[in-house]
Parts: C-alpha cells; structure tokens; sequence
C-alpha cells in the first residue's frame, strides 16, 4: 500500500430505490487515518452510502475499494470495516463481555485470549467493570462504549459511525466527541462518522461532505464548509446565513448574483454613526431579542422588508433592557461576504 | 378510564355469565368422572374413584393417548423447522410472490376442517397412492401446525429488526453463524411459545383427523368419539376427558406466561 492509497475510494456510486435515487453517481476519496464526516438531512444518502460501505446493501452501480480492493460485492463479513450502529445493536442475550469478545470469537479466536482482548478494550472505554452485566443493565452512554468496544476490538481498517451519538443527551454528546475524538488520534484508524447535526461534524471533522438528495453538495475542511458554503443549501444547512438573493443583492449590497453573510459577522451601531470604509451598512429595526446565555440572537427587520440575524456575544453584561423596535444600522465587511452562485 | 357503577355491575356480570356458560360444563365432566352413576344423571349419587382407575387400566384409551402425543410431537418438530424456515424466508429476504405465499402459509388454519380433511384424504388415496395411518395424520395437523409458529416467528423477527443481524454479519460472522449465534437465541421463546400451541392444537384436533387416519389408527379425540355413547364407557370417556383438558391447559398456560413475560421484558 503507498501512502497515496485511499482508505475508501467510491466511484460511480449509484443506488436506487425505486424510483428513488438515493444515492446519485458519487466519486469520493476518504484517506487513511481521517476523521471524515458525512452531514446532511435525513434522506439526503449519507446513511445509505455507509450502508453501501459497510455492504450491507449492493450498490445499483459504481464500485466500493478498501485500500485499493475492490469489495463492491463482498458480503459485510468479508470486509474489513465495521459498523457502530445509531441503535448500538448490542446482543441483549449476551453479556458485555461476550458482546465485545464477539467479532474476536467468529474469527475462531480462544477463550482465553479473546476474554483478555475484550476486557482491555472495554478498559480503553472506561467499562472495566462492567463485562458480566447484559446490554439492559447499562445506560445510553454505556451501551454507546460497549458498541463502540465492540466495533475497535477487531481493529479494522475503517471504522464507520452511524450517527452513533444521536440518542444521548446534549452533556453526554459532548463528553463523546472529545472521547471520539481521542479514541481516533490513538487507534489512528480511519473513521467515517454519519451525522445530521453540523455542529457534531465542525467539531470532529477532519473533512466534511455534505450531502443533499443523494449528492455531495460541499466537500471540504469544515473552516472551508463553514466560511465558503458552496451553495445557498449549505449555508442554510450548516449554521445561519442571511442569504440575500439576486434582487436583494444587487439593490443592498450592490453585488451580482446570490450571497450571504454570518450572524456573527454583523455588528449594531446607533444610526446616526459614520461607517468604516470597506463596510456595509444597512438600517433595519429590531424586531426581536432571544437571549441565548452565550450570545443573543436578534431579528432585525431592515428597510423593505427584509429580515436579518445578527448574533451578538455577550462579551460584557451590558444592559438586556428592552431594544425591541429600536431604529439600528446593521453593519459587516464586504470581504465577510460569500457568494453562493453566480447570477444567472 | 373510569366507569360508572352500573356500567361496571352490567359488564361484570355479562362476563360472568359467558366464562360460567364456558367453564361449568367442563366443571360437570370433572365431577362426572368421579360420579357412581353410568348414565351422567346430575346431581351425582355418590362419590368414586372406580373409573379414574379403569381409565388407567384400559388399553384402547392408553394407546390412543400414545398415538396422539406421537402425532402431536412430530407435527410440532415439522412444524418448527418449516416455520421457521417460511418466516425467516418471508422476513428477512424479498422475491416474487412474497405476499401470496405468505397468505397461503395462513390460510390453512382459517380453511374449514372437513375441507381440509376430505381434499387431503382425496390427495393421499388418489393422486400420491398413500395408505393412510400415523403419516398421513401428522402431515396433514403440520399443515396449520406450521400457521402458530409462523405467526410467532414472524412478529418476532419483524420486533428484532435486522440490525442485530447485520451487526454480527460486521463483525465477521458468516450467515450460519448469525442464526445459530444471534438469530436462535433470538427465537428461542417464540418457537417455544408456537411449539406449545401447535402441540395442543394437534393433540384434540378431530375433524382433519378422521378424514386422514385410516381404519388402524385411533387418537384420543376418535377414541372419545367412538366411545361417548357406550353406556358403560361413558364414565371413562369423562375421565380421558379431564386428561385431554389438562393435556391442552397446560402448553396455552406456559405460552400465555412466555409471551406474557416478553412483553414485560420489552
């Protein structure tokens, strides 16, 4: 293998559904060791492109490689890439232990070893003590480490996560992302994470694809996908834009086709103030404060209608009086500005 | 959900009504069978343990309760390897005729007895050129035999859902393995529960039987049949009568109790 090989290589990959196509002629490189992460709404193909990694359905058209293999049509068991399922899929007849050693005992590994094997990786996820208990005895979290002990005791070259974080609470999510995150640079595997929760994917992500329809609409950094959206989907899907589309654009910010530009990026100045050169500028009433711990995000209703985010930090405890329907001009750099299509 | 009083006196007593016109004649077969009279005239005259002994010593009744677990058995082994293998057939993969054939496994328990009995018989005798006997019998009670353990291994399989399956598939296991590893364990109380039920179903089925057993064979339902009304069997027949009751109480009870508990499990 040199080191340009892709851990997982698709090309041409199509699957249909009936008539749906849920999965629409994808070409994508994923490399060894990354944290790669696919982001989309449900029903966008994420899910069934790592099903079709995973083998667990046969793609229309196109092929699967693992490291430079073609596996298209080898069966899951024949793969060497494992799943951590979104439900977790833990045995509930078997005990911890059993479900962990699992993977090791069907490759006809002894008892013995395969107990210890099992028991150091249950150790790697903070469940030491837990092998003797069943499935049903442990909480989300738990059953969430044992799935994912499950999956890395059989070191497989590919590791694919199916939105395996989505039924935890918000505390819990974050403590594992950190220890997903962990447990990736230490296993240097690569890891190939299924979610719809873009701020998951910002934090964990190494790339991101995002996915709309059965095609990648974005493929990139997540500073790239956050910063650059593509398309008005992504910037729309990953955080808030205020999108201004071609009429809007040529008459307020005097730029050709359709554009956006960050909450966080527009900054309230009283009225009657001189802008910076560079900056737009535009008046707008404040039509509604949502105070959000953090920052506070308010709806400005600009001149002609249109309405605007701005996301304000709450840097100082400055006075949260009422400011509703207070007169403002709504200012950001016209360098924060991204296009999102030419016109057309 | 709160009921009146009345409301809550009128449906009790309309269910006490219907469970009493159920169980009480089965409440007089078993003092029957301890009664010193031949002829079943109520109230009994007096109290005996005379037939529950004859019954016991009495050839005919023992060879058909023998004859009948036989059948009962080996329909319910036919059964549980063909029912499981239509319900994993017709839940996990997708072809051609899924639903029809899916029907067509129900149907034979839905099919009036005396239908089923006299096109099997024709069957037997005229095209397959079968003598009928113990073989013929237990073929024709696996044909709905097979319905009460499709139906439990069905809904099942269709609760489980196929990603414990696919998990084991993932981490290496080939498909045998998967079904003796996780699919069977999986299955287990269901078949059981399906067994028990089609255990009894086949143990008091008469109708089917009489058209499929021939003249050398007799199981218990026909014995009962053939012996009601010789006046100084009929104690006896009471008495083989509570048995078969019990005989068929006692597998409804423990799948009851089975699917009761996975249910709490759940």
């Amino acid at each position: 293998m040199t080191p340009a090989t892709p851990a997982i290589r698709l090309t041409g990959l199509t699957k249909t559904f009936g008539a749906v196509r849920a999965v629409d002629d994808l070409d994508l490189d994923i490399a060894a060791g990354e944290f790669f992460s696919m982001l989309g709404p449900s029903g966008s193909g994420k899910t069934t492109v790592l099903r079709l990694i995973a083998g667990f359905e046969l793609p229309t058209s196109g092929t699967v490689s693992l490291l430079g293999q073609d596996v298209t049509t080898r069966a899951p068991f024949d793969r060497d890439v494992n799943t951590v399922f979104q439900d977790y899929a833990l045995f509930p007849h078997m005990s911890v232990l059993d479900n962990v050693s699992y993977g090791l005992r069907v490759r006809g590994m002894g008892k013995r070893e395969r107990e210890e094997r099992a028991r150091a990786a249950l150790d790697a996820v903070a469940l030491g003590g837990f092998g003797d208990r069943k499935p049903s005895q442990l909480s989300g979290g738990q059953r969430q480490r044992v799935a994912l002990a499950r999956a890395t005791v059989v070191q497989p070259k590919v590791l694919l996560l199916d939105e395996p974080l989505g039924a935890l609470d918000l505390k819990l999510r974050e403590q594992m992302q950190v220890e997903l995150k962990e447990l990736q640079r230490s296993l240097g595997i690569t890891f190939i994470f299924v979610t719809h929760d873009q701020e998951e994917a910002l934090t964990l992500s190494d790339r991101i694809a995002v996915f709309n329809n059965g095609r990648i609409e974005q493929l990139g950094t997540p500073a790239e996908i956050y910063e650059a959206p593509a398309s008005p989907f992504v910037a729309s899907f990953v955080g808030t834009s205020n999108i201004f589309d071609e009429t809007e654009s040529r008459e307020m910010l005097k730029l050709p086709g359709t554009n956006s530009i960050r909450p966080e990026k527009v900054t309230l100045h009283p009225p009657a103030s001189t802008p910076a050169g560079g900056t737009i500028s535009l008046e707008g009433t404040i039509a509604e404060v949502i105070y959000l711990g953090t920052s506070t995000r308010l709806l400005l209703e600009l001149a002609g209608g249109k309405r605007l985010t701005v996301l304000e930090q709450n840097a100082s405890s400055r006075s949260t009086g009422d400011r509703r329907a207070a007169r403002v001009d709504a200012r950001f750099a016209a360098s924060d500005i991204v296009q999102l299509a030419a016109p057309a | 959900m709160r009921l009146s009083r009345i409301a809550r006196v009128t449906l009790g007593t309309v269910a006490g009504v219907i469970l009493a016109l159920v169980y009480l004649p089965l409440m007089v077969v078993l003092v029957n069978s301890f009664s010193t009279s031949t002829n079943l005239t109520w109230p009994p005259p007096g109290f005996t343990l005379e037939w529950w002994g004859r019954a016991f010593r009495n050839a005919g009744a023992l060879e058909a309760i023998a004859t009948s677990t036989q059948v009962a058995v080996v329909a319910t082994a036919i059964s549980l390897l063909l029912g499981t293998l239509v319900s994993l057939a017709l839940q996990r993969h997708s072809f051609f005729g899924r639903d029809a054939v899916s029907l067509l496994v129900i149907l034979p328990i839905a099919l009036p007895g005396i239908v089923t009995g006299i096109a099997l018989n024709n069957a037997f005798r005229t095209i397959l050129d079968v003598r009928l006997g113990l073989l013929t019998i237990i073929v024709a009670h696996a044909t709905f035999c097979i319905v009460t353990v499709f139906n439990n291994v069905v809904a099942r399989l269709r609760r489980m859902g196929t990603s414990l399956e696919e998990a084991s598939a993932d981490l290496g296991a080939g498909v045998w393995t998967t079904f003796r590893l996780v699919t069977f364990p999986q299955l287990r109380s269901a078949l059981l529960a399906g067994g028990l039920l089609a255990f009894a179903l086949s143990f008091d089925e008469i109708i089917v039987t009489t058209f499929t057993a021939g003249s050398g064979v007799t199981t218990l339902p026909i014995w009962i049949l053939d012996n009601l009304f010789r006046p100084n069997q009929a104690p006896i027949v009471n008495v083989i009568a509570v048995v078969l009751v019990l005989v068929s109480i006692v597998p409804i009870y423990f799948a009851q109790r089975l699917a009761g508990a996975e249910q709490l499990q759940k």
